[in-house]
């Protein structure tokens, strides 16, 4: 495809967006459970170091686990309640981990512990990058990558752009669009603590077109002191990506294996933005996060503020479900994991809930040989070649891939599974490749 | 009270069912490759029609021995080598009508159905079926029946002849292993007039097809009405036919400005012989032809090059096959040539 649009990164694709049915509905509080159960690994790197005992009564906003070293962030209760037991319990990835099951005081009245604040004209940088660890911050949008440390600018490098994700390109997911419409004070105020964290220069809030309401409304509400511009950029999946949102924005490139600090960028959720806003001023901990429930088979779809650590089981049992339910999926429907185990908890990383009913859940289709119409090509947004790879895949030559096909750039967005017409499996195979090229290279170093 | 316990209840007996998993992505666009398949066989139904009107039960008969004999090889192939069946995806189909429309509208039948054969077997399934094979299967068909019957293939019939929905020639009725008799042979197709007795037929007779040659490749205006087609639906890639066409175009315009003449005029190029057919149906085929925009535009200007050249300065009037073929033969390696950037990558070199 022939890129005439300069506001946009090149190829991509429009599955249908159906937004429309929750981007109305403000976002509610959900019901408290009678138990939550945090795993103690709901981020990416180490996993929190637990600090209660079985029987300990712990109050809304209490720590109940610390980060373990740098690369970690701590957990803190979202309930005043009793920690029940701790064992393990079951993740999205199939993988067991520890857990912390808290039942809730039937009537206590959920006031949130206060902590130190972190005053934002006085605090070094490192001040408050340790703020947010310690508020125990992950990106929200679904990466749950630790927000301190992608923060940090490495020595030697610099921050001229503070980029505030609010492209929410997946479809479905209405989570990120009512933050905007809803939180935009938050929002304003942890733009100000990350351009204290980042020495920033520029501050751009990205917004795809359909968000048109949240991007009027956020112009309407920027203080007058703050330098911001809120950039409206065309739909197209999926330009949530890091890099794609670089690229739409600042016409820019992230190298090849690179981050968008190199091209001196930071790039941070909008829904992360404002809990930044929100909890640092009061130096409290995340406890809650707006999740979209929606999806065909779904009863009550919207868009509530419900507890980390809410079983997802209980959270359809709320919403209701339709009878012929036949997948459950957590994030969108493009790069969502489906759900294999409805015993496992609302994370913080958890942007939405999709339903699907058997009609739309994707049948078993028969694979036809790759016919090499293109399609695929034409809609990666890294720019490889998809059917040169999964033709590779399928003779397993998981190192040509990698070393002469950039198999290690692929973000796994389902962009060239999406058109396949042979409805060849590409993202999966790329996955798995993936994963085998990785276990080889520390097979290698640890030989 | 107890009408919300009812409910809970039975909302968890609904979430005790199994669940049904898969990997992501969890939606799919829906165009299906046999989707694809059948609406090119659409397409071609214009052409089809046109060739039934134009060379009578003939045409007919030809195109649906074709289609017949490549689908009950490719079922029969599938069934020796203990696969399932392929024929549901419809590319045989496909085969079946092109390999019909460019035969001559005469040619006896048993040799469409060796065509056929010919064509599933050595232009598809020897190189592992639909998506491996290199060369257009059709044109492998043609390529093979004109090597071995070079007066059949050559032998034209005319256009609109009176008779021609109240009787089948002779020819194409030739019992099998038997040489046809041609009766009621008209002369060249205008190609072959160009080349060897140096006639131009007029542009509208090449546009509306009023004219001898194969069945399906007469009328320009049909063919090109089914590409539009493909192409609005985004089910062929649009580079392949306009920089096809447009390198002929130019390349004899070049030639007809330097000597009108020696050399015939571009649109006389354009709308003579398999060029339409070949350009928007067999040099469009996705699997014979570059993945990549900037490989399917060198893949498409080697082909219109080739078609002038072979045209003008070849011993045969006509080039159109044998071009596609060639390029058929290189475009895996130009995919393997054009590299496209990756991105947040520097150009890469050529690696070779």
């Amino acid at each position: 495809m022939l890129n005439f649009n300069k506001n946009s990164f090149k190829h991509g694709i429009h599955p249908p967006e159906h937004k429309d049915e929750t981007n109305q509905l403000p976002i509610r509080q959900f019901p408290f459970a009678p138990v939550v159960i945090l795993p103690i690994s709901q981020h990416i790197g180490a996993p929190s170091e637990i600090i209660v005992r079985e029987g300990m009564e712990v109050s809304r906003g209490q720590l109940l686990a610390k980060a373990n070293g740098y690369m970690s962030v701590p957990l803190h209760s979202p309930v005043s309640g009793i920690v029940r037991k701790i064992t393990n319990v079951p993740t999205i990835s199939g993988k067991m981990t520890q857990g912390i099951f808290v039942e809730a005081f039937p009537f206590s009245t959920q006031e949130v512990l206060e902590g130190s604040p972190i005053d934002l004209e006085n605090s070094t940088q490192e001040e408050i990058l340790k703020g947010i660890q310690d508020a125990g911050i992950v990106g929200l949008g679904g990466a749950a990558f630790p927000t301190h440390v992608k923060l940090k600018v490495p020595e030697g490098k610099q921050c001229e752009y503070l980029i505030i994700n609010g492209i929410e390109c997946e479809p479905f997911l209405t989570t990120d669009h009512r933050v905007m419409l809803e939180q935009a004070e938050d929002i304003f105020m942890g733009i100000r603590y990350l351009i204290r964290a980042t020495q920033a220069k520029k501050v751009i809030i990205g917004i795809e077109a359909n968000k048109q309401d949240a991007a009027d409304f956020l112009i309407s509400k920027k203080p007058e002191d703050l330098q911001v511009e809120i950039k409206v950029v065309p739909v197209k999946y999926p330009q949530g990506a890091e890099k794609m949102l670089i690229t739409s924005l600042l016409g820019k490139e992230v190298p090849s294996g690179g981050l968008p600090i190199d091209v001196q960028s930071v790039v941070v959720n909008v829904a992360t933005t404002a809990e930044i806003g929100r909890l640092l001023p009061h130096g409290r901990g995340i406890q809650e996060r707006v999740v979209t429930i929606t999806g065909p088979a779904v009863k009550k779809k919207g868009n509530y503020l419900i507890p980390i650590g809410t079983p997802l089981r209980y959270v359809l049992e709320e919403v209701g479900v339709e009878e012929n339910i036949s997948e459950v999926y957590m994030g969108g429907p493009m790069m969502g994991v489906a759900v294999s185990n409805l015993d496992i908890s609302i994370v913080k990383g958890t942007s939405g809930i999709v339903v699907f009913t058997d009609k739309e859940a994707k049948k078993e289709e028969t694979i036809y040989p790759c016919i090499k119409c293109g399609a695929c090509v034409d809609a990666c947004p890294i720019l490889l070649n998809p059917s040169k790879l999964g033709i590779l895949a399928k003779f397993e030559a998981y190192d040509e891939m990698a070393s002469n096909h950039h198999l290690m750039d692929c973000f796994e967005c389902g962009s060239c599974s999406y058109v396949c017409p042979s409805n060849i499996p590409l993202v999966q195979y790329f996955r798995l490749s993936k994963t085998i090229v990785r276990k080889r290279k520390t097979d290698k170093q640890s030989a | 009270m107890l009408e919300k316990e009812k409910l809970t209840s039975n909302q968890h007996n609904m979430l005790n069912k199994t669940l049904h998993i898969s990997t992501s992505p969890h939606l799919k666009k829906g165009v299906s490759t046999n989707t694809i398949m059948k609406n090119v066989v659409l397409a071609l139904m214009p052409a089809v029609l046109f060739s039934i009107y134009s060379f009578g039960i003939n045409a007919l008969l030809i195109v649906l021995t074709a289609v017949i004999s490549c689908v009950i090889s490719e079922h029969i192939l599938c069934y020796i080598s203990s696969k399932k069946s392929t024929i549901s995806d419809w590319s045989a189909v496909i085969t079946g009508v092109l390999l019909g429309l460019i035969l001559p509208p005469a040619f006896p039948l048993w040799m469409v159905f060796f065509g056929g054969m010919i064509a599933i077997a050595l232009g598809k399934f020897v190189f592992g079926g639909l998506g491996n094979n290199v060369f257009n299967p059709a044109l492998v068909g043609r390529a093979v029946l004109q090597a071995a019957f070079p007066v059949a293939i050559t032998t034209w019939f005319p256009s609109f002849s009176p008779t021609r929905f109240q009787e089948v020639s002779s020819s194409v009725l030739t019992l099998p292993f038997m040489e046809p008799v041609f009766d009621g042979i008209s002369g060249a197709t205008p190609l072959s007039a160009f080349k060897f007795d140096h006639v131009f037929a007029s542009n509208f007779d090449l546009i509306f097809g009023n004219i001898p040659g194969s069945t399906g490749e007469t009328s320009a205006i049909f063919i090109a009405l089914g590409g539009i087609y493909l192409i609005s639906r985004n089910m062929m890639n649009w580079r392949i036919p306009f920089t096809l066409l447009l390198t002929v175009f130019l390349f004899s315009g070049i030639l007809f400005l330097i000597n009108d003449q020696l050399y015939p005029p571009p649109t006389f190029m354009l709308f003579s012989g398999g060029l339409m057919l070949g350009a928007f149906f067999m040099a469009s085929d996705m699997v014979g032809s570059p993945i990549t925009s900037l490989g399917v535009i060198i893949y498409s200007v080697f082909i219109g090059v080739l078609v002038v050249i072979i045209r003008v300065w070849g011993g045969l009037p006509e080039g159109v096959m044998y071009a596609i073929l060639l390029a058929n033969a290189l475009s895996p390696q130009i995919d393997k040539l054009v590299k496209t950037r990756v991105y947040g990558t520097v150009k890469e070199k050529v690696k070779s």
